[in-house]
């Protein structure tokens, strides 16, 4: 264990920012903050840092508590969300800058720089300007200025978030090669869920200062907690149900085999079922029959949404379906996730009044809020 | 390449017409003035007599200089910190800077005599502790509080607009890299508002170097500046041509300081003198 967060609260201006916050980080790890604007990750990432204070709680670095350390003074780096190079600076002195400050010779620094932009892949590159370079390549020197410093870990505030999805896809790669060639702890911040997934070994779902779930990406998304955690990971269709005992549980009025258990005897629950997992099926075949009321083809499947008693569910498949047809669906048992009630029941997981371009649409907006809010800290 | 057309034309007309009037025609009146006699022929006398006011000359550039090293260290700190208060306290704080500059020069200046005068203010209040009168008035010092006092705004402003748009992420980049608070300012604060200290230097240099009355009036005639030479040709002597050539002298070594300094400011791109 390599850092230690306890009982982690901070507030600003009487506004809870995290409350009570449990976090321990495993040594040579790549842990993901995940949570949407304003839940609280970038504000967990700059305590790390020792850019802000808790009100209470412990920072424990390597066993020792580490509260009121100055940033220059810990072992941690930053990779910043818009990379915060210095524009005086060409890149050989972009990345020189820790090293000139540990007073290390000039010849060990020239070797470590050389190093870093092969690591990044910009060899050559060492007397250019910083502001002559694409938003990739300032990116790259980002990465080796903080890693040219060799720290025990890692941190990075949503640092592919101003790259466009080529580019970010290369760039996840590219981080999670560098990080397991290096071996050191890489504490991640961002809200997009995909990314969290495909580059984490432990992912740690936030929101509105508190940790919902922590996890591998594939225990995220198959087993997630609560309704929240089901919505913001992936798709999910989320349904109001009963535990009946062990393993049945009832949603839509039917009775359902599972494979959940420990739950009390007729306790309301949420039921998460993701949109891959369901089976259209003939109308009397199926477990539960519904009208289809629209469909858009993505490349790889069909996303359908279908009407069952009012409540609109989202399928995606490879076999195809026209509006205004009648289907039955199949759920295996295996595929049902039953949960807890929570304070986000009800909140999720109808598709009724869903729509696409919204989610794209609030999705910027939503970030430079943030941007806002936590810069302000 | 792209003909002006006649709306280009008409447009720029009153700039020219402006720029004729108002800056060319009288530079070459002081370089006529400079380059001739009363009679009007031709004559280098007035520049061969510049040699008497060298130590005008080495006065006003090194008052001049004391007086912008003084304002550098004051603006410097005020507009670090101004840059890093909050709304409400920046807009202050740049009242108080910016209310001096509303009441007329002559007032101000003359307010300070009234202040280190033998009988003003600080020596009444000194005697009355039983420290005193100290010569205050009429003294170097004088003079250099009077420029300090007058042109401090000149470059706390171009310092502290350069510091609001420093990214505080640079600074918080500095610390995550091992620079203590000093090694910050040293190493990012300071290189990055640079051009705001050059252009603050040059806007503070500048008028200090030309000033006149001001040492009339706190250093009591005793501590005469190249503007003081230049106004006594023109008001009393009324040897315009001499007054024209220290003009010229004036102009050519404030021309050859901007040079240098925008050449300084140029490395570090993005000045903003003039």
């Amino acid at each position: 264990m390599i850092i230690d967060l306890k009982n982690i609260s901070v507030s600003f201006d009487g506004q809870p920012i995290l409350k009570n916050l449990n976090l321990y980080i495993r040594d040579g790890e790549f842990i993901t903050l995940l949570g949407p604007s304003g839940c609280g990750k970038t504000t967990t990432l700059r305590i790390i840092a020792g850019f802000l204070e808790p009100d209470s709680g412990e920072v424990v670095f390597e066993g020792k508590v580490i509260n009121g350390m100055p940033a220059y003074k810990r072992q941690v780096n930053t990779i910043f969300q818009r990379y915060a190079l210095f524009p005086h600076l060409n890149v050989y002195e972009n990345i020189a800058f820790g090293l000139k400050q540990q007073k290390l010779p000039k010849e060990v620094i020239r070797k470590t720089v050389e190093e870093m932009l092969a690591l990044v892949n910009l060899k050559g590159f060492e007397k250019r300007s910083v502001a002559s370079l694409s938003g990739g390549q300032q990116q790259r020197v980002a990465i080796a200025r903080a890693l040219a410093v060799k720290p025990r870990v890692l941190l990075l505030d949503e640092p592919l978030g101003a790259l466009d999805l080529k580019l970010r896809k290369d760039m996840q790669v590219e981080l999670k090669a560098i990080q397991k060639r290096l071996g050191i702890t890489f504490i991640y911040v961002t809200h997009d869920q995909e990314e969290a997934l495909s580059m984490s070994d432990t992912i740690v779902v936030m929101d509105n200062g508190e940790i919902q779930q922590i996890g591998t990406p594939t225990d995220i998304y198959n087993e997630p907690k609560n309704a929240f955690v089901a919505d913001f990971i992936g798709e999910s269709n989320i349904l109001d149900g009963i535990m009946h005992e062990d393993f049945s549980v009832e949603f839509h009025g039917m009775r359902f085999q599972c494979v959940d258990k420990g739950f009390g005897s007729e306790e309301p629950v949420d039921v998460v079922i993701r949109p891959e997992d369901v089976d259209i099926v003939p109308p009397d075949a199926g477990m539960l029959r519904g009208t289809v009321t629209s469909v858009t083809f993505k490349g790889v499947h069909y996303e359908i949404i279908v009407d069952i008693r009012g409540f609109k569910w989202m399928i995606q498949t490879t076999a195809y379906a026209a509006v205004g047809d009648e289907i039955g669906l199949s759920i295996k048992p295996e595929e049902i996730q039953v949960m807890k009630k929570s304070a986000y029941s009800g909140l999720y997981g109808d598709y009724s009044s869903f729509s696409e371009e919204f989610d794209e649409l609030s999705d910027p907006q939503a970030q430079t809020e943030e941007n806002a809010a936590e810069e302000s800290l | 390449m792209k003909k002006t057309s006649l709306r280009a034309k008409i447009l720029n007309a009153p700039y020219i017409v402006w720029a004729i009037l108002f800056i060319l025609a009288p530079m070459f009146m002081v370089v006529f003035y400079a380059l001739t006699d009363r009679s009007g022929s031709f004559t280098l006398q007035n520049i061969t007599a510049l040699a008497v006011y060298k130590e005008t000359f080495g006065r006003s550039i090194g008052y001049a200089a004391v007086a912008t090293a003084v304002c550098l260290l004051i603006a410097y700190p005020l507009a670090y910190i101004m840059a890093r208060s909050n709304a409400s306290k920046q807009r202050t704080l740049m009242l108080l800077i910016m209310l001096p500059m509303w009441m007329n020069f002559l007032i101000r200046t003359y307010s300070w005599i009234s202040i280190l005068a033998n009988t003003g203010i600080i020596n009444s209040l000194l005697r009355a502790l039983g420290l005193g009168p100290v010569q205050l008035i009429n003294t170097p010092g004088a003079v250099i509080l009077g420029m300090v006092y007058n042109y401090l705004p000149y470059m706390i402003l171009p310092i502290y607009s350069i510091m609001c748009k420093l990214d505080y992420s640079l600074v918080e980049a500095a610390q995550d890299l091992g620079c203590s608070s000093r090694s910050v300012l040293r190493r990012v604060i300071f290189p990055l508002s640079l051009p705001g200290v050059v252009s603050g230097i040059t806007m503070v240099f500048v008028p200090s170097v030309s000033t006149f009355y001001i040492s009339q009036k706190l250093g009591g005639g005793k501590f005469l500046l190249v503007g003081d030479s230049i106004e006594m040709q023109f008001q009393t002597s009324y040897n315009y041509n001499l007054g024209a050539s220290l003009s010229l002298a004036l102009m050519v070594m404030i021309l050859v300081c901007m040079v240098v300094m925008n050449r300084f400011a140029d490395e570090d791109e993005g000045a903003i003198i003039l």
